[in-house]
């Protein structure tokens, strides 16, 4: 597919990574993960700190360098001064950065929480201790939005989890009516119930991944 | 002692650290975390995991000698113990926490005191065991071994 629009660094399918975290342990722990996962990584200690990377902060920052394009933002909830949600409130209230999928972090699994920030458009909400293997779904999950983004229009969130079923593909599901011509024909058409059927690995992403609570 | 033989002692005492429940699952996926471009990887972590915890314990003993405890604050320093506690594997530190917290929670002084002793033991021990395991280690990769995984 011919790529058009935004090319990834370097013309290389590294991802670079924002990591936001308060604790320097969690951060050198998330740096190693990412590296291990051949993403690039910039790892800061604050909300603030990630605003004035990206150049939210109404300074220039770096907005516009290629080099720098984030593709992905990995904030911790809790921190001082600005919370993980404030800063994804932020980002989403940013036409320039809305875009980049945020990923909020937590050692503390409250539905009430990671449904709030399932809500304000977090791409997954993750029960810290982070392990490898949630950093490389994470990562199979942005590059194939990445590539949707350069092959395509990506208008609104749901519609790239729609992508991933064009036509001419089985149906994942054994329910055939999902298949139907008049669904995927209109795929906006489909509520949020109808999607969560197709069990594409996409939706796995959208829910948090709960661990054993304290 | 030769060679095997520290190897041998390295895992005997590694799994006793687990099996004691001074270390969890988390500390190992840290050590296969590390590979050649990063041999130090697990004990850079570990050091800035003690550098943390000292400065923590010390902001939790001035919080608690505080004519009027904030517990808000308390609470906030344990988050931050139990969450790096958490990311190395410290079982029986972040253990301690939980507790601390609901104390806060409770703004119970006396269990909070209590906690904080506590807390400042299994940290003591665990530092104590790692260091140990770390100089096994050492002694391992001077003899010209590799380390058992």
């Amino acid at each position: 597919m011919a790529v058009a629009g935004e090319v990834l660094p370097s013309g290389s399918q590294e991802l670079h990574v924002l990591a936001v975290d308060d604790s320097h342990v969690d951060r050198k722990v998330i740096e190693k993960l990412l590296k291990i996962s051949s993403c690039k990584v910039t790892a800061v200690e604050s909300g603030t700190r990630a605003l004035q990377f990206l150049g939210l902060d109404g300074g220039k920052g770096s907005l516009g360098f290629n080099s720098f394009k984030v593709n992905l933002i990995m904030t911790d909830y809790s921190m001082p001064g600005m919370t993980g949600y404030e800063l994804l409130k932020k980002i989403k209230q940013s036409s320039a950065f809305r875009e980049i999928p945020v990923v909020i972090m937590s050692s503390e699994n409250v539905l009430t929480r990671i449904d709030r920030c399932l809500e304000e458009g977090a791409e997954e909400f993750l029960v810290k201790p982070v392990k490898l293997s949630d950093v490389k779904r994470l990562k199979d999950c942005i590059m194939r939005g990445e590539k949707e983004e350069n092959g395509g229009r990506r208008v609104h969130k749901r519609k790239f989890e729609d992508d991933s079923h064009p036509p001419s593909s089985t149906p994942t599901s054994p329910s055939t009516p999902l298949a139907s011509p008049s669904l995927t024909a209109a795929p906006f058409a489909c509520d949020i119930a109808t999607s969560e059927l197709l069990s594409s690995p996409l939706h796995s992403s959208k829910r948090a991944k709960l661990r054993n609570s304290d | 002692m030769d060679l095997v033989q520290l190897q041998r002692q390295l895992v005997e005492y590694r799994t006793s650290l687990y099996h004691e429940g001074f270390l969890d699952e988390q500390f190992t996926q840290l050590q296969e975390l590390q590979d050649e471009n990063n041999p130090e990887f697990v004990v850079e972590v570990v050091t800035l995991f003690f550098e943390d915890s000292e400065r923590l314990l010390n902001e939790l003993t001035k919080a608690l000698e505080q004519q009027n405890i904030d517990f808000n604050r308390v609470d906030a320093h344990v988050h931050q113990l139990k969450g790096s506690s958490s990311s190395i594997g410290a079982q029986r530190v972040q253990k301690v926490c939980i507790a601390f917290r609901n104390y806060c929670e409770e703004q119970n002084v006396e269990g909070c005191l209590k906690c904080l002793q506590q807390v400042k033991n299994e940290y003591s021990l665990v530092r104590t065991k790692l260091k140990s395991m770390f100089q096994l280690e050492q002694q391992i990769l001077t003899a010209g071994g590799s380390i058992p995984m």
